[in-house]
């Protein structure tokens, strides 16, 4: 069957599957004694949802955390030798050191930038326009992404841009991409412009639910501009900072596609993420990988906690 | 998720956001400041696009700024070049085949498991739910081997292996989508007047009913956000499509495609930025199209009130 069928045919039939599942467990449950049905319809319903978690996250989850200590073919146990292996190298650490690099930078300048803009766009008439080409980069693909800076950091001056402002200012041409630390920094920049707009466009949104009246009341009481926004701004945004900051965290320490695409991490801009599929695929070390994707996960966990903890706090006040 | 963007957002409303009434404070510095901003945002791919339409042999020569100035020379050629002889065109086709199944596979699953959150009461669903919610950041890097060795193991009948098609990568999407859909379905769902519930229920609605009745017709708007989401994280993705799809070219997306083009036509600028701008046509059409949808997504989602 060519392919394009059957993917209508799973468009038409996954929907129809699980509506007649439903219909079915309640054609089930309403006949069953009054104390057995009300208690399993809760878990049939749930059950396909937790079906894919189960199999695609839960269990593989756990699955890799104990293929982590095991060898490279799965058979011999060998404690933490993988961990070892990867604490114990430059060029892991390299990569361990870049991701903090990413998540400090790219978190800090995404926030700040971010705000900056939400505040700027706040004060012009044209501020839909200007956030949509800001926004826009969300939409693009980090391959695709990667294919326009990489075009940016082109080495020929007739080329790449960035070297095209180099010469006309008298400069040689730059390897944007091999000096190390540089391309990291390079690096992170790509994802300053994909990442950018949606901090602003959050920010944007709860700087204007600030109360117009309580700006106007400071004001009127002789705040200039900068202590309104330390005193009163920047408070009642903190929360919404906190959860793009989490989210910028999670995407920089999750790096993949485009360093892959611009340096495949070589000279010195390698990440975990990229470095776990070289371990994965050029090495075939899965019992490495594991390891690499362990310490990932656990760089992750303050993260999701973080989350949960904000999450019950909501609930609480639901 | 490795996409641009992995939405963990906490909070729930979706809601139209109020109109600033703020004084629109002018002068030459601001509107300096944010026309600059804008210039730098498109110039990257402004860059790209003007590229892409140069001839072949201008491209190396002469930078992309000086097509902006007359005499310059426009053509299509690298377009009908990449989508030939580079097979842009059938990584067209497989990129919508994959994120289209994906995509409402995703939402038919969560959507039931949303309304049970929402409006079913049992044991646990509170704990459950706290899973779902640290389940939204799991790197799918730590799921990634055992999925591949249950592909490789499994084997359908008629189809064979899974690891290398399609339905490998519907599977894989779905499960790593779930747990931001449901989580988004219910915050949505659960958030719907309790009232309408409760007389459905008092006129013997049954739960399927009151589901397809009620609180599905009322989510379209979540529903659209949820779709554009999940279209642009599928279409996007690398990761998922690179170690499922393995490296037969047949089954390969734009994005897997485009980024083997990166590593073996590196220098030919005039086809990698036609290649580029392909792979983000439609993610763009249906970003600026339902733009509305996705802003409220992210921001009802951070934002609260």
């Amino acid at each position: 069957m060519p392919p394009i069928l059957t993917a209508v045919l799973v468009v038409l039939a996954v929907p129809a599957v699980l509506v007649a599942y439903i219909l079915l467990i309640e054609a089930i449950v309403t006949r069953l004694p009054r104390r057995v049905g009300p208690r399993i319809r809760p878990w049939l319903w749930l059950f396909p949802a937790f079906a894919f978690v189960g199999v695609f996250l839960i269990y593989p989850t756990i699955a890799t955390m104990i293929r982590s200590v095991f060898d490279r073919r799965g058979e011999a146990f060998v404690g933490a030798e993988n961990y070892v292996w990867f604490f114990g190298r430059n060029d892991t650490l390299t990569a361990l050191r870049n991701n903090v690099i990413w998540v400090v930078a790219l978190t800090a300048i995404v926030v700040g930038l971010g705000l900056v803009i939400a505040i700027l766009v706040d004060r012009v008439r044209y501020e839909s326009g200007a956030k949509a080409i800001i926004f826009l980069p969300m939409a693009i693909s980090a391959v695709a992404t990667g294919v326009i800076w990489r075009f940016m950091y082109e080495l020929n001056p007739d080329v790449g841009t960035f070297n095209g402002v180099t010469a006309a200012l008298g400069f040689d041409p730059q390897t944007w991409l091999v000096n190390e630390p540089r391309n990291t920094f390079m690096l992170i920049l790509t994802g300053v412009w994909m990442q950018t707009g949606f901090a602003m466009v959050v920010l944007s949104a709860g700087l204007k639910g600030i109360s117009t009246e309580l700006l106007e009341a400071a004001r009127v009481d002789g705040a200039n501009e900068l202590q309104v926004f330390r005193g009163i701004t920047l408070p009642l945004l903190a929360p919404t900072i906190a959860v793009i900051a989490t989210t910028i965290v999670i995407f920089a320490l999750k790096t993949f596609d485009v360093v892959y695409v611009m340096t495949n991490g070589n000279f010195g801009s390698e990440v975990i993420a990229n470095r776990m599929y070289k371990e994965l695929f050029n090495n075939t070390q899965p019992g490495r990988a594991s390891a690499i994707a362990v310490i990932l996960f656990a760089a992750i966990v303050p993260v999701m906690l973080l989350n949960i903890k904000r999450f019950r706090e909501q609930e609480a006040i639901r | 998720m490795t996409s641009a963007h992995a939405p963990v957002l906490v909070g729930t409303d979706i809601k139209p956001q109020r109109r600033s009434r703020r004084p629109r404070l002018g002068g030459l510095p601001l509107h300096a400041i944010v026309l600059g901003l804008m210039f730098l945002w498109a110039l990257p791919a402004i860059a790209l696009l003007v590229s892409s339409l140069r001839p072949a042999s201008q491209v190396t020569r002469s930078g992309w700024w000086t097509a902006l100035f007359p005499p310059s020379t426009f053509t299509f050629q690298n377009y009908q070049d990449v989508l030939g002889t580079q097979g842009l065109d059938s990584s067209f086709i497989n990129s919508l085949i994959i994120t289209v199944p994906a995509t409402i596979m995703v939402i038919a699953v969560a959507a039931f498991a949303a309304y049970a959150f929402s409006w079913m009461e049992f044991p646990g669903r509170q704990v459950l739910f706290v899973v779902v919610v640290g389940l939204l950041v799991v790197p799918l890097q730590v799921t990634l081997i055992p999925v591949l060795s249950l592909f490789r193991d499994f084997e359908l009948p008629g189809i064979g292996r899974v690891s290398g098609t399609f339905l490998a990568v519907w599977l894989a999407h779905t499960g790593y989508g779930l747990p931001f859909a449901v989580y988004l379905l219910r915050n949505y769902i659960g958030g719907l007047p309790k009232e309408v519930f409760e007389s459905a229920s008092i006129d013997g609605a049954g739960p399927a009913t009151a589901f397809f009745r009620l609180a599905l017709p009322m989510s379209v708007p979540v529903i659209a956000a949820l779709v554009i989401f999940q279209f642009l994280w599928v279409w996007n993705d690398l990761l998922v499509a690179l170690v499922y799809l393995g490296p037969s070219p047949t089954n390969h997306p734009l994005s897997v495609t485009l980024a083997n083009l990166t590593t073996s036509q590196g220098g030919d600028w005039q086809l990698l930025t036609a290649a580029a701008f392909i792979s983000m046509a439609l993610p763009i059409i249906v970003f600026f199209s339902l733009q509305r949808y996705f802003v409220r997504g992210i921001t009802g989602g951070a934002v609260k009130g």
